[in-house]
């Protein structure tokens, strides 16, 4: 077929799917009864023993940097505490394996837990630094407490489950188990991305602002990505302590989470098959690269840079882009798209107020950038914010939608106090917005991105997936950007990402939509069909409050028309009104002096 | 009363080679936005030309010093141009990776060519030291704070008063508005780096007769200058010299009075309390996303 004109229907990209689940299957099983039933020399079998259980920790990392967006420089210390806790359990304080590693994934993950609950509200560099803190401390505990640890003498002896009469004490058979758990990790990583969940994660890593206004809570979000990260990490090394049966604290050191690190990013942070690809890649790397052993981390930590700077999304994610190149994505049928309800609020123009807003007020330092602000948006009506360049309306938008806390007034969402809530659970209220600068989650498809508004709190969406991408593909569809569902957002022209901003913002059934300057930066008919969007929007029963510089747009569609100036309030009214308003002509035209004689 | 001056003595003088290394760590943040984890392998190679040149090739301290400083404005250069450079309009974490992979390969490069085994570099003074009453001042440690005041004042000379350090300055600020004044913003971020690398070198150049000369002195005076940093406010200069002197002290009383093998422990325990309670640091201030 030729680029561009390739349909799917839904059941066709089910078909797809159900083909690699059956894929993933029978060679999952291949390569298990493979590591089972094969006689491997020692030496394969440690390579693979050491790649199987490293592959389960750097999985952890793809959750909490590829999905996620965050650093964690301390999976080698994760890694320790699984390690450590199957090593003394099964020896010192005589656990059976299970037991022993059932604690250690525990412990990783209070540790996660606390670790990403006291830092997480801080994110990007500072994150790096607790990481590195942990890991060090960690490090130094194990090698100095000797008494716990038995020290650099590290822990010997540590014993495999005794299940099924022994079965797992083999090492091949233990083997075998360990690649199961890699599979069987591997499908839940690759499966988390298309949950609520992940996609939740990956709206955070775009855009964090967005994510937060559109009603993830981001910090719940990245503190369950950490942890799940570091409880991955303790897995890992539990069956890493059965599988050699002896450790020690250099195996567990800062370097050793730089090489945790460098494996996902190799491979491509953002896939699992990367993941596994990178960790795989690494091991085998020194053990090819045996003739230049000497200067084999130089060549490495040369590649390391090499890679980020030629194939900045890894190995996979190079090919992933090179195979969409090739492979023009799905087009969706228009007989697949269901018209969808926007609203609830349908038939309530009855003149009720959906906001009120009370003195508000927002100060940086000392310039009052919103001042005892009032605002009444009534339901079902089109209401207009405008104002001069820096008269506080983007101000007044963030106070509103939780991105800034005011420091004096009320905001009333449905007659609900909203004044304290944060971003994401004004959101869950009903309350959607875009920006004047797009703020998409950039690397995720349109549809994702539609689907993270869908999936707003409070917003229950019926029918499961198939469900939730029918309304998603309806959102689009409202703004006539469903054909494009699949594109990466991207792709997309600068118009058509404004829309693909209102079709997220949609997607939640907002009660109150916040629309940031939609028609700027869009040509004479991008602005037309906007004014048609919005007249359509209000004949769905959608309140809509607008902020833009366009009077000939503002006035074709504003049933109401509130002023701005300094960060106060100067007019308020209907259009006739407030453009005839002496007030508002001086704030746009400037001061006329009249009678200026001094 | 003696022990303890002597302490405070000897933590300010390790603590002025964290201050100059987390000085160079922070410039480069405000140029770049971008922490720089190669930053202590600046430290290092500074500490291995001292080896090559004054020790292996036995040409004068002084003659040394001046190249190895002149070979790391270009290594700073150069490392502006290979690591940092291509990847200016990304996101921090893969230009964070990317001076961790410089990190590697220098540290291995340096493996590779001296081995495992510590180097010693001796002092520049032939004299150990003196007493005054119960306290010894060693030689070198006061070299060591000679030194930083010197880097300290004419730094603050050279941004305040010179039109070059202005420009350096307003890169910083604003990029954007850097460029369009005419100021060559490339340029000014290759000559942070230059400079960066410099100090760098000169912590290096300065703490060796004091530590052996091995890869590993690369992470770990190089976590403890970002330790530093954070502890006196991410970004801010003053913050980062009484976060490092502040650091060294309190290590090395905490290796005196509390644990020896824990030492390297107490800077990070530090760092934990702030950035659970005070993770604006000393001097810092919050910063918010503007939406």
């Amino acid at each position: 077929m030729t680029a561009g004109t390739t349909t799917t229907t839904a059941g066709g990209k089910a078909g797809q799917i159900w083909l690699g689940v059956v894929l993933y299957l029978v060679t999952a099983v291949v390569t298990v009864a493979f590591a089972n039933f094969t006689m491997l020399s020692a030496y394969v079998l440690n390579l693979l023993m050491q790649a199987s259980t490293y592959a389960i920790a750097v999985l952890g990392l793809t959750i909490v940097l590829g999905y996620a967006g965050q650093i964690n420089l301390a999976q080698a210390a994760f890694f320790s505490l699984g390690a450590y806790s199957v090593g003394l359990g099964t020896t010192t304080f005589g656990l059976p394996f299970l037991p022993a590693l059932v604690v250690g994934v525990v412990l990783a993950c209070i540790a996660g837990g606390v670790l990403g609950l006291t830092s997480l509200r801080l994110g990007g560099h500072y994150l790096a630094m607790v990481t590195i803190s942990f890991q060090t401390i960690l490090s130094l505990i194990l090698t100095n407490w000797v008494s716990l640890t038995r020290g650099p003498d590290g822990v010997l002896n540590i014993k495999r489950p005794t299940l099924f009469g022994g079965y797992f004490l083999d090492s091949g058979h233990y083997l075998a188990m360990c690649i199961a758990a890699l599979y069987g990790v591997g499908l839940l990583v690759w499966h988390l991305r298309k949950t609520r969940l992940g996609r939740a994660m990956q709206a955070v890593r775009d855009n964090e602002l967005a994510a937060g206004v559109t009603g993830v809570d981001t910090y719940r979000t990245k503190v369950v990505a950490f942890t799940l990260s570091a409880l991955l990490g303790g897995f890992g090394g539990g069956l890493f302590a059965g599988g050699f049966s002896y450790i020690s604290p250099d195996q567990f050191s800062f370097s050793e989470s730089i090489v945790f690190l460098t494996m996902v990013l190799i491979g491509g942070s953002r896939s699992p098959v990367g993941t596994v690809l990178g960790t795989c890649l690494l091991i085998l790397l020194p053990e090819w690269l045996r003739f230049l052993k000497n200067v084999y981390l130089a060549v490495y930590g040369g590649a390391v840079i090499l890679i980020m700077v030629f194939m900045p999304d890894g190995i996979w994610g190079f090919v992933t882009a090179l195979w969409r190149k090739l492979n023009p994505t799905m087009r969706i049928a228009p007989g697949e798209i269901a018209p969808l309800p926007l609203t609830r609020e349908v038939g309530r123009a009855d003149g009720s107020l959906i906001l009120r807003v009370t003195s508000l007020s927002k100060h940086f330092g000392g310039l009052k950038a919103v001042d005892e602000v009032d605002l009444a948006i009534a339901r079902n009506t089109v209401h207009a914010l405008i104002g001069p360049n820096g008269s506080g309306k983007t101000t007044l938008l963030n106070v509103l939608s939780g991105i800034y806390r005011p420091i004096a007034g009320r905001i009333e969402l449905d007659d609900r106090d909203v004044t304290r809530l944060k971003p994401h659970q004004r959101a869950g209220r009903g309350l959607g917005r875009t920006f004047q600068n797009i703020r998409l989650f950039g690397n995720m498809s349109v549809i994702d991105n539609v689907m993270v508004g869908a999936e707003r709190p409070g917003h229950v969406v019926p029918g499961h997936a198939a469900g939730l991408t029918r309304h998603a593909l309806a959102a689009l569809d409202i703004v006539g950007l469903a054909d494009r569902a699949h594109d990466a957002v991207g792709s997309l022209s600068y118009g058509h990402q404004r829309l693909a901003e209102i079709a997220r913002a949609l997607a939640g059934s907002p009660k109150l939509l916040l629309l940031d300057e939609p028609g700027a930066g869009l040509n004479h008919i991008e602005k037309n069909e906007l004014v048609g969007l919005l007249k359509r929007l209000k004949g769905h029963g959608l309140t809509i409050c607008i902020i833009d510089h366009d009077m000939n747009l503002v006035e074709q569609i504003a049933d109401h028309i509130t002023v701005l100036n300094f960060g106060r309030r100067i007019a308020d009214g209907t259009p006739e009104e407030v453009l005839r308003n002496p007030k508002v002509v001086a704030a746009y035209l400037g001061e006329e002096r009249v009678g200026a004689s001094s | 009363m003696g022990f303890a001056l002597q302490l405070l003595f000897t933590g300010i003088g390790v603590g002025s080679i964290y201050a100059l290394v987390a000085l160079g760590f922070v410039l480069i943040y405000r140029a770049t936005n971008v922490v720089n984890f190669a930053q202590g392998d600046f430290a290092m190679l500074g500490a291995f030309a001292m080896i090559v040149l004054a020790v292996d090739l036995g040409w004068p301290y002084w003659l040394s010093i001046l190249i190895t400083l002149a070979v790391l404005v270009l290594f700073g250069a150069l490392f502006n141009l290979g690591v940092y450079y291509p990847l200016r309009n990304r996101s921090f974490l893969p230009v964070i990776i990317s001076t961790i992979g410089a990190s590697i390969l220098l540290e291995n490069g340096v493996l590779v060519a001296y081995g495992p085994q510590p180097q010693s570099l001796p002092g520049l003074f032939a004299s150990q030291g003196f007493n005054i009453g119960d306290v010894f001042f060693d030689s070198q440690y006061l070299l060591i704070l000679a030194v930083t005041i010197v880097v300290v004042t004419f730094q603050y000379l050279f941004f305040e008063r010179t039109l070059i350090g202005k420009k350096m300055q307003a890169t910083s600020q604003d990029k954007e508005m850097a460029s369009l004044l005419g100021i060559p913003v490339a340029l000014m971020i290759m000559l942070t780096f230059a400079y960066s690398a410099v100090l760098g070198g000169l912590a290096g150049i300065l703490v060796a007769p004091v530590l052996f000369v091995s890869v590993g002195m690369a992470s770990s005076i190089a976590l403890k200058a970002f330790a530093a940093s954070i502890i006196g406010g991410f970004g801010d200069v003053t913050g980062a010299i009484v976060g490092g002197l502040a650091l060294g002290v309190i290590e090395t009383f905490g290796a005196a009075y509390i644990s020896v093998p824990y030492k390297d422990g107490f800077a990070f325990l530090v760092l934990f309390v702030f950035l659970l309670f005070r993770p604006q640091g000393i001097f810092g201030e919050r910063i918010a996303e503007k939406a």
